[in-house]
């Protein structure tokens, strides 16, 4: 019985091109107050040019309900729970979108003098602050744009303590059951990467770590908890191999959101990490970004932090260019801005009990999943799980229902998608994380949607091979896109229009 | 719930946890605070930030007008609050917006294909020299001095790692545009790519097709960067170039101290599997009807891992749907007109204030400050609200007494008037 | 599935038939239907020179990546066309007119050293 959702009319929406008219307008500039100027006499007629062709023309109510048609082709966080695993879909307070937007911080320009941009530095040095408090390490950089892009500037930090050593080493070890991003990351930095295999259990395996780390090892790459949603009780042993080789671990963030207040991975032997700004902090994803991925060094990685860094100075912030053994800088300007502000909003309204509250909410939201779905699906692993569980498909499997379809009939019952097929040491994975935004009545629609699709797979594998059944677009053909790729709207398009 | 799991209290969750990794105190951070007070504290820090200044400031962070239907749309939860659109069928608002986004970057570009961005202008850059030296076996690198400072220190760190050699070559002195003869004798059959940036950090518009043809004829790639976006609405679009890559902050995204922005790249069908980030690509679903799915993900770190073309994971989607809101706002004519406003409103200000340069400029030009300090001026114009332009020393000590000034279509002219006024020389005492 | 007498093939689902001096390689209908529908193909370029069981280009499907080892070692003196337009083909033909290069062997004797049609039919029939 699906109850969370019922099929509604939508309205179709054509793409903006196709709406266009010559002369149609949104926009009104004032008129200026100085003398205009002929294009092709201040430029140089042959860099100047033609119109644009085939861009935009449209009215300003077209432009407003073409895109509030569109977002309502999209679900949400606002709409509903998103269970997908290491993500950390929380709420996105909207009171870090107003203080986001106040003048004096939107406006602000990364080279405004010093002493007009006193508040900006405060907001990013307690940020800093604030995440050496929860990681427990000891200096922080703002810089990197994202998560992967906090990886490269680990990694490359790493690198450049090893190189003041005197040996950069050749490999990066990496655990079979980490994110994508990690391999790409070590390879763009210049590491080989060596994939270490998972025990039986789902963790690093230490034997089998200790015997592979010698001294070509630069690092290893550890996600804790792991993307099992299972802490690497081993952590510190993991350590002190890494250490005794002269290797350091570099810890991928990605899963904070089941330590925050309750284990600091500074006090756990991790050098070096990232956060992920839009996971466990709050930020909005805005359907792929923009997010923020800090990373926080011990000591020994502060000197090669990217520059400038924040510095005070006679009771005012100053940003101090002066760090000659610095990486360098990993892009221009200071960081992103606009995520730090609210990230730190929601930090502040957390308080360091509430950030901690939220974590126990977090685990207690996946063990409860965790219990009403096991009789129904494999569980492949089954040590006691953090903030994310992982289960598998091989019940299903075996009456030719797959993960993916389980997925897509979950979209049928009002639900976006777990994370599907990974991690890969899973054989089929449904990978879930509910945060603890959701409250028990979604967490229960959700367990329920689950076994119900479980006992449909029995009765009717047909109806969840293939869903999803009940949304504007059904199930797309990926492979004519990858093999014969449109990637632009042009006028003679011939595939099929959406009806206006 | 703690029953269904069979736990006596929240604590037991935890037991599992070895001791000794367990944190035995609170944390340092304060008690959290009522949505009243988060407002405050912000406010507070948006007063001790300058408020009401009227700003010459440019150099790759730009003050466009952002209309409010910008704010109206992003704002919509769907839109906001959305993850990345893996699943297609529920996120054909997104995976619209996106395609419409990659359709309109080519149409001002000239190029054939373009991603549904990358995190900003500086880390284009570097990506895209990745992209070229994938494409051409080569790995040498040689770029212009006039593409932004911050933009090259950024090539410069993923270049050291990446095994590419990077080297400058630089401008004309009384010009400021590209010295070509410098190019032409600086590259050989190992260089996989010669980057120029267009207007450059000077704000002087390049002859992008002298620039590829030197590149070509060495069997080099010629990548076109921007930091201004709006210059797009009247400059000839550099469909010589192999890959043009650049930053949208121009397009409604707020400078915001610095970030978050979005970043383009953009290039010729033939490179396409050789590009980094998020590709949408049109299809049908299995109804007929026209759909949008993200495609060629073969080519990123969740399927290739260490092969990848990239390590990113991230289009800035919400960003690039303010462009791309921008972008439907103005529409072709509109494009068109706020650049030409640009264009007329720093043409005045070079009549009150002589640009260094003879090259032709579009909304910026580098002025010589006639043997006074740059900051002497600076902070006579703060006494007047007024920021004033940017010092170049720092990045180039041949133009010591030098500072950039930009002006765009929020800039008034009276307030040019004045910076005219400050620039004049101070009377010699009798 | 039968596979052909003719072929030689590898544990990698590679398959090799002689063609005067040039082995003609391709990959088997196993590994078709192991990768699912097939997007993309990448080749090397003419001229290239591989070794046995070095990687000589990829296999696309939408979600995967597979790599294509060389049964032989030798240069590579022509590759299919029909592939860029078409890699459909892969999945419809791969035994005939889905080849994928072929090489100018230049150890021919490695011949030997790779499975029969009946083993390589055992193997799958194994791994199934």
């Amino acid at each position: 019985m699906i109850n969370k959702v019922r099929p509604h009319i939508t309205q179709n929406e054509s793409l903006l091109f196709e709406r266009s008219s010559p002369g149609k307008k949104g926009y009104q500039l004032p008129a200026l107050d100085v003398p205009a100027v002929d294009p092709a006499a201040a430029l140089g007629a042959a860099n100047v040019r033609a119109e644009i062709e085939g861009f935009p023309e449209v009215s300003e109510v077209e432009i407003i309900r073409h895109f509030t048609r569109l977002s309502t082709w999209n679900y949400a966080i606002d709409l509903g729970l998103y269970p997908l695993g290491s993500c950390t879909m929380k709420y996105n307070p909207r009171v870090n979108e107003l203080v986001a937007r106040l003048d004096g911080l939107a406006w602000a320009h990364p080279y405004q003098p010093e002493s007009l941009a006193q508040g900006a530095m405060e907001i990013m040095a307690r940020l800093e602050a604030a995440l050496a408090d929860i990681t427990g390490m000891d200096a922080i950089t703002l810089q990197p744009a994202a998560g992967a892009h906090g990886e490269l500037t680990g990694i490359l930090l790493i690198r450049a303590l090893l190189e003041k050593r005197g040996n950069p080493r050749k490999r990066v070890l990496i655990p079979d059951s980490a994110h994508g991003t990690n391999p790409a990351t070590a390879a763009i930095a210049g590491y080989a990467v060596e994939n270490i295999r998972s025990n039986d259990r789902g963790m690093v395996d230490l034997a089998e770590l200790e015997r592979i780390v010698d001294k070509d090892v630069a690092a290893l790459m550890v996600t804790n908890p792991n993307t099992l949603g299972v802490f690497e009780g081993n952590i510190k042993s993991i350590a002190d191999i890494l250490h005794k080789k002269g290797a350091l671990l570099y810890m991928d963030g990605a899963n904070m959101n089941a330590l925050v207040g309750i284990a600091r991975p500074g006090e756990f032997g991790v050098d070096v990490m990232h956060l992920n700004l839009h996971k466990t902090f709050s930020t909005p994803h805005g359907g792929g970004g923009p997010g923020g991925g800090p990373v926080a060094v011990k000591k020994i990685l502060e000197p090669f932090l990217p520059l400038p860094r924040l510095k005070r100075l006679r009771n005012r912030w100053t940003f101090d260019y002066n760090r000659p053994r610095s990486i360098g800088r990993v892009r221009a300007y200071y960081g992103n801005f606009g995520v730090i502000v609210r990230a730190l909003a929601y930090i502040l309204a957390h308080g360091g009990n509430g950030l901690r509250n939220a974590t126990v909410d977090a685990v207690l939201n996946a063990n409860y999943i965790r219990k009403k779905i096991e009789p129904f699906y494999d569980l492949p692993y089954k040590a006691p799980n953090m903030h994310e569980v992982v289960f598998s498909d091989e019940r299903q499997a075996k009456l030719g229902v797959r993960t993916g379809d389980i997925a897509k009939r979950l979209i049928d019952y009002g639900f976006h998608p777990y994370t599907v097929s990974f991690p890969l040491i899973v054989h089929g994975a449904l990978m879930i994380e509910p945060t603890e935004t959701e409250g028990k009545r979604e967490l229960d629609q959700f367990a329920d949607a689950l076994i119900s699709i479980a006992r449909e797979v029995e009765t009717d594998p047909e109806l969840v091979r293939t869903a999803p059944h009940s949304t504007r677009t059904s199930r797309v053909d990926e492979v004519t896109a990858a093999r014969r790729p449109v990637l632009r709207w042009k006028p003679d398009n011939s595939s099929a229009k959406a009806a206006d | 719930m703690l029953a269904a799991c069979g736990l006596e209290s929240a604590e037991d969750l935890f037991s599992h946890l070895p001791d000794d990794v367990r944190l035995k105190q609170p944390l340092a951070l304060a008690p959290g605070i009522s949505e009243y007070e988060i407002v405050d504290y912000f406010q507070a820090r948006a007063t001790e930030n300058a408020s009401q200044y009227a700003s010459f400031l440019g150099a790759g962070v730009y003050a466009h007008y952002r209309p409010v239907m910008v704010d109206t749309v992003v704002s919509r939860g769907e839109f906001l609050t959305s993850y990345t659109p893996y699943q297609a069928e529920i996120s054909q608002g997104t995976l619209t917006t996106i395609f419409e986004f990659q359709t309109m970057i080519c149409q001002l570009t000239g190029m054939e294909v373009a991603n549904a961005s990358m995190y900003d202008g500086s880390t284009a850059v570097p990506e895209a020299a990745l992209m070229a030296a994938r494409v051409t076996a080569r790995n040498r690198v040689l770029v212009a001095r006039t593409l932004h400072p911050e933009y090259r220190e950024v090539l410069g760190t993923y270049a050291r790692y990446g095994r590419m050699s990077i080297e400058e070559f630089g401008y004309v002195a009384d010009s400021g545009v590209l010295d070509l003869e410098e190019l032409e004798r600086r590259i050989d059959g190992q260089t996989a790519a010669v980057i120029i940036q267009s207007p450059n950090f000077f704000g002087i518009v390049e002859n992008v097709k002298a620039a590829a043809e030197i590149a070509h004829k060495h069997g080099a790639l010629l990548v076109m960067i921007f930091t201004e976006a709006v210059s797009l609405g009247l400059l000839q679009p550099p469909a010589d170039a192999d890959i043009v890559a650049g930053e949208l902050q121009s397009f409604a995204i707020a400078p915001s101290y610095g970030g978050p922005y979005a970043g383009i790249i953009a290039t010729k069908e033939k490179f396409i599997r050789q590009m980094p980030g998020r590709l949408v690509g049109e299809t049908l679903d299995s109804r007929g009807n026209r759909a949008f799915c993200l495609t060629l993900a073969t080519r990123e770190q969740h399927i290739r891992r260490e092969k990848a073309t990239s390590n990113i994971c991230t289009n800035q989607a919400l960003i690039a749907l303010m462009a791309t809101v921008f972008m439907s706002v103005y529409g072709k004519e509109g494009l068109r007109e706020l650049a030409e406003q640009n264009l007329a409103k720093a043409h005045y200000l070079s009549g009150k204030v002589k640009p260094r340069f003879s090259g032709p400029f579009f909304n910026e030009f580098v002025a010589a400050t006639n043997g006074r300090a740059p900051d002497e001026i600076n902070r006579a114009l703060l006494k007047r609200k007024i920021i004033g332009g940017l010092p170049l020393a720092r990045w180039y000590p041949e133009l010591e007494n030098c500072v950039l000034l930009c002006a765009t279509e929020m800039t008034r002219r009276e307030h040019m008037d004045e910076v005219g006024q400050a620039f004049l020389p101070v009377p010699q005492a009798a | 599935m039968t596979y052909p007498e003719n072929f030689r093939y590898t544990k990698e689902h590679e398959w090799v038939r002689a063609e005067g001096d040039l082995g003609v390689v391709g990959i088997t209908h196993h590994a078709q239907e192991e990768l699912g529908d097939i997007v993309y193909v990448d080749l090397p370029k003419i001229g290239a020179q591989i070794e046995q069981g070095k990687s000589l280009g990829s296999v696309e499907s939408v979600k995967a990546v597979s790599d294509i080892y060389s049964p032989v070692s030798g240069e590579i003196v022509a590759i299919n066309d029909v592939l860029g337009s078409s890699p459909e083909k892969l999945n419809q033909d791969p035994h005939g007119a889905a080849w994928l290069v072929k090489i100018r062997m230049s150890a021919p004797d490695q011949w030997k050293s790779l499975l029969s049609a009946a083993d390589y039919q055992a193997y799958v029939g194994a791994e199934s």
